[in-house]
């Protein structure tokens, strides 16, 4: 009788502890639920802008050019837009002052003489004839449009005034207002227009760290890994090298930054702000990890396959480099990869060496100062105007992806190409 | 082995090219505070295809000073920004290092403003009832003691009756200095001074020191968060630059400081009590040798841009009156420098 109530209590007791493991496990994937519910509810509007449907007149005579004058591409080019653009960009809605006026311009874009002006460029045989293009408008517009800011509050507390909300709704009711896929977004580089702003400069600079840390971390990982791994005597040294290697990959991220301002920056007058400083910095961050990763599968290698090499004659070197490195390799590539997208998600370090900067320009080389992809969330969570609040969520969404591509890319790395001993 | 070499040339090659290139592009370091108005500036600058467009880190303004005066040369930059004038030991550090020509731009004026949700009263503060608020020590029946306020009401029964809760922002911003002389120091009792001049201390220094205790929450160098945080509870309260009122108008209000509201006329008379000017610092010996800052500086002190009507004004920077805008005007094309002793 007493044996029976403990066995019950002991099923009691196990089914209570898997209970308590569910739960735990929920929990946790809740978090990540209402995180990313968060970041994407937010952020899935930055890959929308709106658009006002605008008549352009691409009159010859506008252009500076005769009615009877067919000119070249390169006199195009020359070509003074500002009356053409003025009468697109104010001719969409009755005004009757200047305060009018100025209120029905400021609804499109800072850019959109650029938009004129290069869709001209792109279809030359326009010149002389009218064109309804949708042009971008500015943020105030868009984040109105996408319901972000109230209405029914007084106009002085409003970014938009009473006429500018009297046009939208005109504009609305006329379906001349629409919605396109932003292609500023990806492309452009940072802007303090939030309806340009774009990551495509900081991708640019993120890839290009990315790759100078790879270039940098990976062969001498697997160098020093393989030394300590199939040659280095065991002895003290190697033993204080091993204890140190494993504490560098705990080190906090922004030693490493500290030491690449004193050396890379003050002592080898590398220039600041660029990737290139970038890469060095964020590869000497990651070589911990992948020399971890490279000796971990290294030991993994059975010590069979290094007698039947060595059996048929084969030296040191060569079993090494023919049979041990290659049955290691899946290992090693997944750790690496790993070891980059932790780089590719840092921001500490960049910090210090200049990263964190509004750079317009996008980069063409490691040289050229850039951002980086969690840089510029930093940047922009920071930034005063609502448009910049979508653009902070799209940004997380982009670097989110672009770490789930490169994790699972290791697990898929490993799997495919991993040999069980048995 | 092949690969490796192939690898460590590529990298030398890096260094060297990196080495051996002059800079063309203009590079600016400091103040958060300046940060939105440089890079709409900088930006504009870059759009007229002329030169590149700056680049501007946004390091703080203490953090640029020190950048900034480690040496003259295309791997040092050529502006900072900052919401403080230059300090003393700034200006030793500059001309130690051989920067000795810096001019001095004054960018316009900003006011801190005391924030709040619309959703909450609207309120009146005096300089020393904030003071009693966040000093760490007050004055009470003309002894000092530990801040022992926990309600605003428990300072004056006119304010409100719940905590006391205010952001305020980090040591190492201007912004806090800024904060410090115009708020702390002004709204000091003068029986708190004299207590602490009896006990041998710098009473500006005892003055500014910020409560530990709860009411006042040390926020970090983010405004925007600031902001949301006051958003979200009506009761709480922050101070920022008044950009970022004019920018979530519909969220947050100001609070009266000596009876006047911040706007643009009390922010550029300074009859509004916490009014600052903001600046930049240019190095005199990189004009001519880095393109294009004369033609920066002329357009960053333009009418355009500084201006009454110009376009920083549209962000919420409040534009210098006429007399000083010329003198800046004269500096920014002249390129008066001034004196580092």
């Amino acid at each position: 009788m007493n044996r029976e109530i403990r066995l019950k209590k002991r099923y009691a007791a196990e089914q209570r502890f898997k209970l308590y493991g569910v739960i735990s496990i929920l929990t946790a994937l809740f978090f990540v639920g209402l995180l990313l519910f968060k970041v994407f509810s937010g952020g899935a509007t930055a890959f929308i802008k709106t658009t006002i449907a605008v008549e352009v007149d691409y009159n010859k005579e506008l252009l500076g050019f005769e009615a009877s004058q067919i000119p070249s591409m390169e006199e195009v080019k020359q070509a003074d837009f500002y009356d053409v653009t003025y009468q697109a960009a104010t001719g969409f809605y009755k005004f009757s002052n200047d305060a009018e006026e100025k209120s029905i311009r400021t609804m499109l874009s800072g850019r959109y003489e650029q938009e004129i002006k290069n869709y001209l460029l792109n279809n030359p045989d326009l010149l002389g004839k009218k064109e309804v293009l949708y042009l971008t408008t500015s943020d105030d517009v868009d984040q109105l449009h996408k319901g972000n800011f109230p209405r029914d509050i007084p106009e002085e507390r409003r970014r938009i005034n009473n006429f500018q909300l009297q046009v939208y709704d005109a504009l609305v009711e006329q379906g001349k207002i629409k919605t396109k896929y932003n292609n500023y977004f990806l492309t452009n580089g940072d802007s303090r227009d939030a309806e340009i702003a774009g990551v495509g400069g900081s991708m640019m600079g993120s890839f290009f760290s990315i790759i100078i840390c790879l270039i940098l971390a990976f062969p001498i990982a697997i160098l020093a890994a393989v030394y300590l791994e199939e040659f280095a005597p065991k002895n003290r040294t190697t033993e204080i090298i091993e204890i140190n290697i494993n504490n560098l990959a705990a080190v906090p991220s922004i030693v490493f930054g500290l030491l690449a301002l004193g050396i890379l920056l003050n002592t080898f007058g590398l220039p600041r702000s660029t990737s290139l400083v970038g890469g060095i910095t964020l590869s000497l961050m990651t070589l911990p990890t992948i020399i971890i990763a490279c000796r971990a599968s290294l030991k993994a290698v059975p010590p069979s396959i290094r007698e039947a090499a060595l059996a048929v004659g084969a030296s040191k070197v060569q079993t090494t480099i023919h049979h041990v490195v290659p049955l290691a390799m899946p290992g090693t590539l997944s750790g690496t990869i790993i070891g980059l997208a932790q780089a590719l998600g840092e921001t500490a370090p960049l910090l210090l060496i200049g990263m964190v900067a509004f750079v317009v320009d996008i980069p063409s080389v490691p040289t050229d100062p850039s951002a980086s992809l969690p840089v510029q969330i930093y940047l922009w969570s920071e930034q005063a105007e609502r448009g910049f609040v979508e653009k902070t969520s799209a940004t997380i969404m982009l670097l989110i992806g672009f770490l789930i591509i490169m994790n699972s890319l290791a697990v898929w790395a490993r799997q495919k190409f991993e040999r069980k001993w048995m | 082995m092949k690969k490796l070499n192939f690898i460590l040339s590529l990298v030398a090659a890096l260094v060297v090219t990196s080495y051996a290139s002059a800079r063309d592009q203009i590079k600016i370091v400091g103040s958060s505070t300046v940060y939105p108005y440089a890079t709409v500036v900088a930006e504009r600058f870059g759009q007229g295809g002329k030169f590149k467009t700056p680049v501007i880190e946004s390091t703080g303004t203490g953090g640029g000073m020190k950048i900034f005066c480690e040496g003259v040369g295309v791997n040092h930059p050529d502006i900072t920004n900052a919401s403080r004038a230059i300090k003393s030991s700034e200006k030793e550090l500059c001309a130690k290092n051989g920067v000795k020509d810096i001019v001095e731009i004054i960018v316009g004026n900003d006011g801190l403003t005391v924030a709040h949700s619309v959703k909450a009263k609207d309120l009146n503060f005096t300089k020393e009832q904030l003071w009693r608020a966040l000093a760490h020590d007050v004055d009470v029946n003309g002894k000092l003691v530990a801040n022992p306020y926990k309600k605003w009401s428990d300072i004056d029964k006119s304010l409100p009756d719940f905590a006391i809760q205010f952001l305020v922002a980090p040591p190492t911003s201007g912004t806090r200095d800024a904060w410090n002389s115009l708020v702390m120091s002004k709204g000091c009792t003068k029986v708190a001074k004299a207590a602490y001049e009896a006990a041998g201390k710098k009473s500006k220094k005892e003055c500014a020191k910020v409560r530990e205790d709860g009411p006042a929450i040390e926020a970090g160098e983010n405004d925007t968060l600031i902001v949301n945080k006051i958003v979200s509870d009506p009761q709480a309260f922050g101070y920022f630059g008044y950009s970022y009122l004019i920018a979530n108008q519909d969220k947050i209000k100001a609070a009266k400081v000596d009876g006047k509201l911040p706007t643009l006329a009390s922010i550029q008379d300074y009859s509004y009590g916490i009014a600052r000017p903001l600046f930049f610092y240019v190095k005199k010996a990189h004009i001519g040798v880095i393109p294009g800052m004369k033609e920066f500086l002329a357009e960053f002190t333009s009418k355009g841009s500084m201006g009454p009507t110009g376009y920083l004004a549209d962000l919420g920077l409040v534009p210098l009156s006429d007399a000083d805008y010329k003198k800046v005007r004269t500096a920014g094309t002249q390129l008066n420098t001034i004196s580092l002793n």
